[in-house]
């Protein structure tokens, strides 16, 4: 187990050199500069600026210059955002991307994975048929559409819950005080959640029948097993395999996810830095995010990997 | 003379019984199994029209995409003005606009599919069929790849060489490969084992002409059901471009570009998002049933 937790670390270290020098020189590559907006400047100003900026050195030296830095843990200078450093701009994003993101994915595989039994354990029933149309809608419905329709019945028209950061009157926030830190992030949960919630109760459904079919199942049974035991002591073990291995994918397209879903509901999370840096050509911002989300998602990578390598005792035996 | 002849005769007799019991192929049964499919063929219906509509909808209307109607600006839908669907903050005809956008979502789902389904089955059958370290090193690669969340690449792409309706499907397509990959790989290994591989290089046949001829051809039925999975995503991803502000450029629209925009006037012109969300939601849920009735029709061991 071990062994198979270090191979993991030594893989996650070049995946990520990857990323930093593809990105790098992706954003390098293209022609064209962040000054290029302001037209009116001086030559000798935008000179300076680039100078500033390191970007007046060969590109080989920049990147050289990037990687020291950011082994020292130094994002440099945000171009778009004057007088911050990329490193302060992630320490305000950060905190809220994460919070978005693992309370969406939790409460995806809780709801999704429960779904999902339900459905697996009443199979062909109206229940059955009730989670899986969910779920097709859930698939169907892009969160862009949802998120502003879920704005418009719970925020304007009913008035409980936060539009874009505004509290409506009478709102949750309002009636019970103690709520106010968490109902900015209600819907904006809900909305990244709903599609992860689709998938994965499509998935454990699938996975749940076909495991409920095999024979130490039905050896379970035989034995006088309660119903109960050989669902959550037999079956869950192995119906959770194909699941877990999707875990994986469902971090990316949850943090893919948050960028839309923090435009939509304004919260000042790395995804909306992100759009901001990238619209504009401020390369250490995109570069800072990049990484910060890369790392995020190989972290989270490697505990999905783990907690498979717990649960199937195949993997383990090759590592 | 008279002797072959009657041979000849008695010969086509037995094979003309023979081809009147002609057994049903592989294809025939799961044609049968997918027509039986309701969901799958009001799938198949309702796409029909989107796309005809597609094609054919917007000459119907007494607008083009360039008028702007002054008289009618944010208008509801109405028969009585001819904006069937209303109009934008712009005069602009939102019927034509829908329809125009249809083409461009619709394209994009078919042309970055098409990127995705080449660079998948060409790496896929080459590293399932090459095998051993060259096939651990390519699948590790796209291990790799798998964890990385792919729009930033793509929203860094599109960024940097501009916003560019090509750029768009290559960039898709450059990204939405991975899995396709992996599954022409799954089936090309277990196609590799089969008898008929062994007889067709006993034969002297080459790789290419043993990838291309025989391991392709057998393993098009995952395939296809991935292909009907990856048109409508690659149309979630174009709409999510669109929606950052990074999608298909003016004059040309696609619905998420529309739904991004409606977004604004939720309130007071719900029309404006509804409309294209309707379509590019029933577009989706119509490839899924498809999806699904394919796979079921294609390989009936599961449900």
């Amino acid at each position: 187990m071990t062994s198979f937790a270090l191979r993991r670390v030594l893989i996650a270290a070049p995946t990520l050199f990857i990323i930093i020098t593809l990105s790098f020189f992706l954003m390098h590559w293209a022609p064209g500069g962040p000054f290029d907006a302001e037209a009116s400047l001086e030559p000798e100003v935008i000179a300076n600026l680039q100078a500033a900026y390191d970007l007046d050195k060969p590109v080989a030296i920049q990147y050289g210059l990037y990687l020291g830095k950011v082994l020292r843990g130094d994002f440099g200078p945000s171009i778009v955002y004057i007088d911050r450093t990329v490193t302060e701009l992630l320490a305000i994003g950060l905190p809220v991307s994460l919070r978005l993101g693992l309370s969406a994915m939790l409460l995806a595989i809780l709801i999704g994975g429960s779904f999902g039994i339900l459905a697996a354990l009443r199979k062909n029933s109206s229940a059955d048929y009730a989670v899986m149309s969910m779920a097709m809608t859930g698939i169907a419905v892009p969160s862009f559409v949802m998120a502003p329709l879920m704005s418009l019945i719970f925020g304007v028209i009913l008035k409980i819950l936060p539009v874009a950061t505004l509290e409506p009157r009478g709102s949750l926030a309002e009636a019970i005080p103690a709520l106010a830190p968490i109902t900015p992030y209600i819907m904006p949960v809900i909305a990244l959640a709903l599609p992860q919630i689709a998938i994965l109760a499509r998935l454990t459904r699938g996975s749940m029948i076909e495991t409920l079919r095999q024979n130490y199942i039905r050896t379970a049974r035989a034995k006088g097993l309660a119903s109960r035991n050989v669902v959550w002591a037999h079956a869950l073990k192995a119906a959770a395999l194909p699941v877990v291995s999707y875990l994986g994918p469902a971090v990316a397209s949850v943090v893919t996810g948050s960028i839309v879903i923090e435009q939509i509901f304004q919260l000042p999370g790395m995804g909306r830095f992100f759009i901001q840096g990238a619209l504009n050509r401020d390369y250490p911002l995109v570069l800072g995010i990049v990484i910060v989300y890369a790392v995020a998602v190989i972290i989270l990578n490697m505990i999905v990997d783990l907690l498979y390598g717990v649960l199937d005792p195949k993997v383990k035996r090759h590592a | 003379m008279s002797l072959f002849a009657a041979q000849r005769d008695a010969h086509n007799a037995l094979l003309e019984g023979a081809t009147a019991i002609q057994g049903r192929s592989l294809w025939q049964d799961a044609s049968r199994r997918f027509k039986a499919n309701k969901a799958a063929m009001a799938g198949v219906m309702v796409l029909g029209l989107i796309t005809f509509s597609a094609i054919v909808a917007p000459s119907l209307s007494a607008y083009s995409i360039d008028d702007l109607d002054w008289m009618n600006i944010t208008a509801p839908p109405s028969l009585e003005t001819g904006h069937w669907f209303g109009t934008d903050d712009t005069g602009k005809d939102l019927f034509v606009l829908t329809w125009i956008g249809a083409r461009v979502s619709l394209a994009i789902g078919v042309m970055t599919t098409a990127v995705a389904l080449s660079i998948g089955v060409i790496y896929g059958a080459t590293a399932g069929y090459v095998g051993g370290q060259t096939d651990n090193a390519m699948m590790r690669f796209v291990d790799v790849l798998y964890a990385l969340p792919l729009l930033f690449f793509i929203i860094i792409l599109v960024t940097v060489f501009g916003r560019n309706i090509y750029l768009v499907f290559l960039a898709i397509g450059c990204v939405e490969w991975l899995t396709m990959a992996r599954i022409v790989r799954g089936q090309t290994l277990s196609v590799k084992q089969k008898e008929y591989i062994e007889a067709a290089r006993a034969s002297g046949a080459g790789s290419a002409v043993i990838i291309g001829r025989h391991v392709l051809p057998n393993v098009v039925g995952p395939v296809i059901v991935y292909v009907t999975l990856l048109v409508p995503t690659n149309i979630l991803v174009e709409s999510y471009l669109s929606f950052l502000g990074l999608g298909v450029k003016e004059p040309l629209t696609s619905w998420g570009v529309l739904i991004s925009r409606g977004v604004n006037t939720i309130e007071s012109a719900p029309w404006l998002m509804l409309i294209p969300a309707i379509l590019l939601a029933v577009t989706m849920f119509c490839f899924n049933f498809i999806g699904d009735g394919l796979r079921d029709a294609l390989d009936p061991k599961d449900r």
